[in-house]
């Protein structure tokens, strides 16, 4: 069998065009989950076959593709799906944010602000932010219906109360165009405040949960808080030791067996662009 | 069945869909923004826009209603070749085609449950003239406001006052598409 054999970007029409009407109706209520019959994809659940459906379901001939796992272009998760479409339906690939036309990403959210015309597709594990809180789905979805929220709000009190902030640090909850709460997929909160007023449309999918949302471009997303307690979008408090960034998100490294760390950007199309703009950290001339 | 029914299909499915499904999701996530697209060659009265908006999202398992001048026997037939959707009234249609006239009263198509909203109808309103200007649109997908040709602005400020019911509207004409989705709050200009 050749890749030819393949038809584009692998999915059959007919549920190319299923996941299509559910990414409509999705864009038309911002936030709120579509429910949609995911397929098993030729990888296992937790590798992205939820992203992997709305990628391939968008994709055309012309776009340009990047894949991120946690700002890497370059893991194993990220490459293996940018092969996946680079064979099946044919598409060039780029690790430059500003290049890419369709952007599939795990849990980070690229630095280089997105522009009109770009998609940023999310990989979902659990959509539904009230699942921990409340283990029925016949529950969480009359919550949604209700706007009855009041539960994500004890949680983060609850966080408060124990240590004195809110402690939740990754897939923070947002609240979309004053109706929807939705969970951002486990993005740091660093990368929550990019949600909002976006230039580029977002999808998410989440296969094993066979759920679709998205944001429409210049959609308004807010972070749950609270008046005395507001949102802070945190990070390390370091600068890159790579390149300098003191304004990216940074991942720890373990150096050696003595407490040796160093902190590099997640995000490396980022970061190796700034370096070849000359940008220098701490230990960027060693590296 | 006449043997015009055969022709006026994609004859790249999987590429020409895709083009396609871009531009529509495209107006959907930007309202007010025309898109052109090409591939479908429908009967008359249907316009090409109208006919690739079918192709790309229509099958079997989408009930359509076809309205007024879109209810013609050539058109059925090249529904039932190329789609093969179930052709039903309006309450029970998924998809909707026809002139806004046509689809007066729209209280009659599906607005979604408050715990499904997305069981709701898509209007694919035939419009005489699509351009931007007009009905001034604001709301997600729109940075500052847009402008478009719309029929029935009431009808728009009932549909996005039940949000997030509602139905949503791909509006075509000619080559050119544009949406409004609920999501969308329209004023007259």
């Amino acid at each position: 069998m050749t890749d030819q054999a393949y038809t584009f970007a692998y999915l059959d029409e007919q549920t190319k065009r299923m996941i299509r009407r559910a990414l409509l109706k999705a864009l038309a209520v911002p936030g709120y989950q579509v429910p949609f019959a995911s397929r098993e994809m030729p990888m296992p659940y937790g590798w992205g076959t939820g992203g992997v459906q709305v990628t391939a379901a968008c994709l055309v001939p012309e776009d340009r593709l990047k894949v991120i796992d946690q700002g890497a272009d370059d893991t194993t998760n990220a490459v293996s799906i940018r092969r996946f479409f680079a064979r099946t339906a044919g598409v060039a690939t780029t690790e430059a944010t500003a290049e890419a036309t369709l952007i599939q990403t795990r849990h980070r959210i690229p630095e280089q602000p997105l522009r009109e015309g770009q998609i940023l597709v999310y990989q979902v594990p659990i959509p539904e932010p009230l699942r921990f809180l409340e283990p029925r789905e016949t529950e969480t979805r009359k919550m949604h219906e209700l706007e009855e929220y009041g539960l994500m709000h004890v949680k983060l009190y609850e966080d408060i109360a124990r240590h004195g902030t809110i402690a939740t640090s990754y897939a923070y909850p947002v609240k979309v165009e004053g109706r929807y709460v939705m969970d951002p997929s486990p993005i740091p909160k660093f990368d929550n405040p990019k949600l909002s007023g976006n230039a580029a449309i977002q999808l998410f999918g989440a296969g094993r949960e066979q759920r679709i949302y998205a944001l429409p471009p210049y959609t308004a997303v807010v972070s749950l808080d609270f008046d005395d307690h507001p949102f802070t979008a945190s990070k390390p408090g370091h600068a890159c030791d790579l390149c300098g960034a003191a304004h990216s998100y940074l991942d720890e490294v373990i150096t050696d067996d003595a407490g040796g760390r160093m902190f590099v950007c997640s995000d490396t199309d980022f970061c190796a662009g700034r370096r070849r703009e000359g940008h220098q950290g701490r230990l960027g001339g060693q590296a | 069945m006449n043997a015009q029914a055969l022709s006026g299909g994609f004859a790249e499915a999987p590429l020409q869909s895709a083009r396609a499904f871009r531009a529509v999701m495209e107006a959907m996530a930007r309202p007010g923004t025309l898109h052109e697209v090409t591939g479908a060659a429908p009967p008359a009265p249907l316009s090409v826009a109208a006919g690739v908006v079918l192709l790309t999202l229509c099958d079997d398992t989408t009930p359509l209603h076809l309205a007024g001048a879109c209810d013609t026997p050539a058109l059925r037939d090249w529904v039932a070749f190329h789609i093969g959707a179930p052709l039903v009234p309006a309450p029970e249609a998924q998809f909707a085609l026809g002139r806004w006239a046509d689809l007066m009263p729209v209280n009659r198509f599906a607005i979604g449950q408050p715990d499904y909203p997305d069981r709701s109808a898509t209007l694919i309103v035939e419009m005489p003239d699509l351009r931007a200007g007009g009905a001034r649109l604001t709301g997600p997908g729109i940075r500052t406001e847009a402008r478009l040709t719309l029929p029935g602005v009431a009808a728009h400020q009932a549909n996005h006052a039940r949000f997030p019911l509602g139905f949503d509207l791909i509006l075509t004409g000619d080559s050119r598409l544009a949406a409004l989705p609920r999501s969308t709050r329209v004023e007259a200009e």
